[in-house]
């Protein structure tokens, strides 16, 4: 596989001016998010009310896979509710563990279907779910680390 | 590596005198291989070496004709097995120059010889308020070993920390060594900078206060002759699979005196002389540090990597790599937005280096489809990580067998990460 594939422009474009990478005001939820195996950090803070994600932000370090990945998920889910949010965890975490010779349905996912790629590379598979993990944790308000070990 | 050269044309070109690398690559079937369809370029050799065939071979031969358990058995095979076990040893005792083949231990690797001695030593030396001595740039197996016995019996770590070029502040460690330090552990070269730390002084100075030191020499043992009476030290760490021998054998070297004061270590079979269910004699050292059945043809390997190794000039070796990582220093550094982290005056073998805006896990990715394997990450060296305030780097670890060549193509390969994230 091409790597142009995996490292497709609009990753490159979020990896290098990630949006939403800042610490909202207020915030009333967040989780810490690692990876041991390259030591990657991400904190993902959310601003809920009722059952909506008013507001959202990550901070932390990490490869471009994994900041394009915390990039494009904050983008997606703002004004969302928690159970829409829900929804694309399962269908992003679907997309990126489905083998790579199978098809996914990945229309939902809209722009972040581009993070497809990783697939092909089993080892990079963590850096592009470790967002998600982690928005997992802060929406249920596990106020403790998680790890994607 | 282009493949179209005469191979007198291409060692040549390596400019190495005394030492053949090309030979040497044809010990190592591994390396013929592509990756990618690249041929392969292998530079994560602190990880693990790789293995010549007469390594391989002795392996083989040792399960196909040799196997039987060691120890106690009357017939031939079990014979055989005991002797290559023992012949192991004394080939383990030479290599390191110590004095008796009974202060030769065989463990997993450096990881367990160090558990062995913070779960032996630590147990019945450190009490409440005591210190055990390491240092900022240590691998994480001498770094939790000595956290959990410190915890269990109230003892302190101790760091001795480290400068911006990942050098020793030996200048601070006679104040850290105090009347309550009962253990010093020590890289002898780090994994993650290529340091070679000053182990001699180290020692001298310890000692001078009568407190015995432990050196990880993991990194050490493939690219430097090792003499543990020279160096002094009191227990020597290391692995098989790092020195071009077999994953799961590794060695404990220790001072008689020492070990013979030790506790076991396991209990089992082996370790015994006298088993009743009221109380149980252990064996003398190294069998009471041995319990159950080792690994026969690990050892085996591991002998044979050694008679490897002492076939080649081993000063030759360490001119050839230390010209090579000069080369590979110089190369890298000549590459616009990298910077390599660990400059010591004094190193060994390892090139690790971060770029602008380029996290070393994409690096990592992008070399491997070029052919070139390296390891990212934090190397088992958190805490060193964080001193150097880096999440990771990508690190280029040489052995004897690589080339400039290579090198060229790492920095290659490099490139084409820097065209991916232009």
């Amino acid at each position: 596989m091409d790597l142009r594939e995996l490292y497709q422009e609009v990753i490159l474009d979020h990896n290098k001016r990630p949006r939403n990478f800042r610490v909202p005001d207020p915030v009333n939820r967040k989780a810490e998010g690692y990876n041991p195996l390259c030591g990657d950090k991400i904190t993902v803070f959310l601003y809920v009310e009722g059952d909506v994600i008013k507001d959202l932000g990550f901070q932390g370090t990490g490869c471009a896979i994994s900041k394009a990945s915390a990039s494009m998920m904050t983008d997606a889910l703002k004004g969302k509710t928690l159970d829409e949010a829900n929804t694309f965890f399962d269908q992003f975490h679907d997309m990126v563990t489905t083998p790579a010779n199978v098809e996914v349905k990945s229309e939902a996912l809209g722009k972040m279907a581009v993070l497809a790629g990783v697939r092909e590379y089993p080892m990079r598979v963590k850096c592009a779910s470790l967002a998600w993990h982690t928005l997992k944790a802060a929406m249920q308000a596990e106020n403790h680390v998680v790890s994607t070990e | 590596m282009p493949t179209n050269i005469a191979p007198s044309e291409r060692s040549a070109s390596r400019g190495a005198s005394a030492f053949d690398v090309e030979r040497i690559r044809r010990d190592f079937p591994i390396l013929t291989q592509r990756i990618h369809g690249k041929p392969l370029v292998y530079l994560d050799n602190a990880a693990t070496t790789q293995k010549p065939q007469s390594v391989i071979d002795a392996m083989v031969r040792s399960y196909a004709v040799d196997n039987a358990n060691i120890h106690r058995g009357v017939h031939l095979l079990s014979e055989r097995a005991t002797q290559a076990y023992e012949e192991s040893r004394i080939k383990v005792q030479k290599f390191l120059n110590a004095p008796n083949p009974r202060e030769i231990i065989f463990v997993r690797g450096t990881t367990e010889a160090i558990n062995l001695v913070a779960q032996t030593f630590g147990r019945v030396n450190l009490g409440k308020g005591d210190e055990v001595l390491i240092t900022e740039m240590e691998h994480h197996s001498n770094i939790v070993p000595w956290q959990m016995i410190c915890e269990e019996k109230g003892a302190q770590l101790k760091v001795l920390p480290i400068t911006d070029a990942g050098e020793l502040r030996m200048d601070l460690l006679d104040g850290m060594l105090t009347n309550r330090t009962k253990i010093v552990a020590v890289a002898h070269v780090s994994n993650s900078l290529g340091t070679i730390n000053p182990i001699k002084t180290i020692v001298e100075r310890a000692h001078e206060r009568g407190i015995p030191v432990l050196v990880d020499g993991a990194q050490a043992v493939a690219h430097m002759p090792v003499d543990v009476q020279a160096l002094g030290c009191d227990f020597y760490a290391m692995s098989g699979h790092k020195l071009f021998g077999p994953t799961g054998i590794g060695v404990l070297y220790g001072r008689l005196r020492l070990l013979e004061a030790m506790p076991p270590y396991q209990g089992g079979g082996d370790m015994i002389s006298a088993v009743s269910f009221k109380k149980t004699t252990y064996n003398v050292v190294p069998n009471k540090f041995e319990a159950g059945t080792p690994n026969i043809a690990g050892s085996v390997g591991l002998g044979a990597a050694i008679d490897y190794v002492k076939s080649l000039d081993f000063t030759a070796v360490a001119a050839y790599e230390s010209e090579l990582l000069a080369y590979g220093t110089a190369a890298l550094s000549a590459v616009p937005g990298i910077r390599i982290v660990g400059t010591a005056s004094h190193k060994a073998s390892v090139l690790s280096f971060v770029m602008d805006d380029v996290h070393p896990h994409d690096i990592g990715t992008i070399l491997d489809q070029e052919g070139v394997a390296i390891r990212t990450g934090h190397h088992c060296t958190q805490p060193l990580m964080e001193r150097l305030c880096l999440p990771a780097t990508a690190r280029a670890s040489l052995a004897l067998y690589n080339t400039k060549e290579e090198i060229d193509a790492l920095v290659g390969a490099l490139s084409k990460v820097r065209e991916i994230f232009a």
